[in-house]
């Protein structure tokens, strides 16, 4: 199957989450909840990319996201690109964009901050989009792009 | 009115630290005044830190204040299991204002949003303790007659020292200020604080060991080298005498510079500096009751 292929073929109405860094693909399955789902879901990794190298992508039937689901896909693969498909066309191509804030969706990577000893909503300023370098607004540690973990 | 909390040196605007060294400078001069008269402070010492707390209490004392509290959680329900987040709502209904200071860092910013009483970080773990940076400006302050266009020399653990990152935040809120950081490349100044001078167009200069250059420091402010943060402990070795001052050192200084310390120290300043009229760390503590009086009276909008 080739990339374009993988794409954009076989869903009628959904999503096509694209340029997915490939080692952080079951990330994005994981945030989205994707595993519980009921609906079509394919997937595809290592796949090559020149903007990455390797990329993953995901397909979901019937789903739309936003909020906070967009704010987690742009927090552990900020490259990624959203395609909204109506009956078969893509009608949209959305860009991620991060945050100025997180709150409550990352595990603050300081292990004494108080966040992570009491149950309290965590909360970050974006101080940096690219890498993303995120600073809790407790301990005021810089929690950076490879050691974000979502709660 | 909404109320104030001084959890981070930078929650205060430079108009704030001004208002701090002028009243710090009115207590000094009168330190016994009954603005707190009636009203109560808890000191919560979750972690043991003499020194801080009979300072905090001093003040208090001074200003007429009464204070509950304790000065180790183990003596204290904490040990029970009770919550931050419950200790401080319990407080909150008894007293008009929260000393606290905590091994957790983060926990006294959350404490000022459970509280519903104004709260003064006494120190969260490695994060910050604001107190000491306003006592050290107000050290400089009334050493140099100015925090404008000072030179300082900050010397040994600058990577995980706070006290050193807050005092780099708050004097560079103020005109031509210079920096100059002596430490071991291990212990070097953290890149973010570079980058903040840097965008704030302020000069500084790094050195690994105390050459002539100091003949140009205003203040020199010690830190203590501490053989745990260092991963190979042959490092440790090879550094650990070369950030010791000594009397000799400070032939060529100015007749003004001073050399403050956070305290305690260990061997990091040599006990034959301490007859010299460099010598400003015990002072430095000394002000430290002065200007927590004056914390206090702004934070609690009585001065
Ligand atoms: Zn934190």
């Amino acid at each position: 199957m080739d990339n374009r292929a993988l794409q954009v073929s076989a869903i009628k109405e959904g999503t096509v989450i694209d340029h997915i860094p490939a080692e952080r693909l079951f990330d994005v399955i994981n945030i989205l909840g994707l595993f519980n789902s009921l609906e079509m879901i394919t997937f595809g990794t290592n796949l090559d990319s020149k903007q990455l190298g390797k990329k993953g992508i995901i397909k979901v039937a019937n789903r739309f996201f936003q909020g906070e689901e967009i704010d987690k896909i742009a927090l552990i693969a900020p490259h990624a690109k959203l395609n909204i498909i109506k009956d078969y066309e893509v009608i949209e191509k959305r860009v991620v964009e991060t945050p100025s804030e997180i709150v409550s969706i990352v595990k603050c990577f300081n292990p004494k901050c108080i966040t992570n000893h009491e149950k309290i909503k965590t909360r970050f300023s974006v101080v940096s989009n690219k890498p993303i370098e995120l600073k809790c607004r407790y301990c005021e540690k810089i929690t950076y792009e490879n050691q974000i973990e979502i709660v | 009115m909404e109320k104030r909390d001084l959890i981070s040196i930078t929650d205060f605007s430079k108009a704030d630290y001004l208002r701090i060294m002028e009243l710090a400078a009115e207590f000094e001069a009168n330190p016994n005044q009954e603005l707190l008269k009636n009203k109560v402070v808890a000191t919560l010492f979750f972690e043991p830190s003499t020194r801080t707390r009979l300072s905090f209490e001093t003040a208090i004392n001074r200003l007429s204040g009464r204070i509950i509290g304790f000065s180790d959680s183990s003596s204290s329900s904490v040990v029970k299991g009770e919550t931050l987040h419950d200790t401080i709502r319990m407080v909150s209904n008894y007293a008009d204002m929260i000393v606290m200071r905590h091994p957790l860092e983060g926990s006294a910013r959350y404490a000022s949003e459970v509280a519903s009483i104004p709260v003064i970080n006494a120190g969260d773990g490695a994060n910050q303790h604001p107190s000491q940076t306003l006592l050290d400006m107000y050290s400089i302050k009334k050493t140099q007659g100015s925090l404008d266009n000072i030179n300082i020399f900050m010397v040994g653990d600058l990577k995980y020292g706070r006290t050193v990152h807050s005092l780099l935040m708050a004097m560079s809120e103020f005109e031509n200020p210079i920096f100059n950081f002596i430490a071991p490349p291990e212990l070097a100044m953290p890149d973010e604080y570079k980058r903040f001078l840097k965008s704030k167009n302020i000069r500084y200069f790094e050195h690994t060991q105390f050459t002539d250059i100091i003949s140009e420091a205003d203040i020199i402010y010690m830190t203590r080298v501490q053989k745990e943060r260092f991963t190979d402990p042959i490092e440790y070795e090879k550094v650990k005498n070369v950030y010791i001052l000594k009397k000799k050192m400070l032939k060529n200084t100015k007749p003004t510079m001073k050399i403050l310390h956070p305290l305690p120290r260990v061997n990091e300043i040599h006990p034959d500096v301490d007859a010299s009229p460099h010598a400003y760390y015990f002072t430095q503590a000394l002000n430290g009751v002065f200007t927590r009086e004056a914390i206090i009276s702004h934070i609690m909008g009585v001065k």
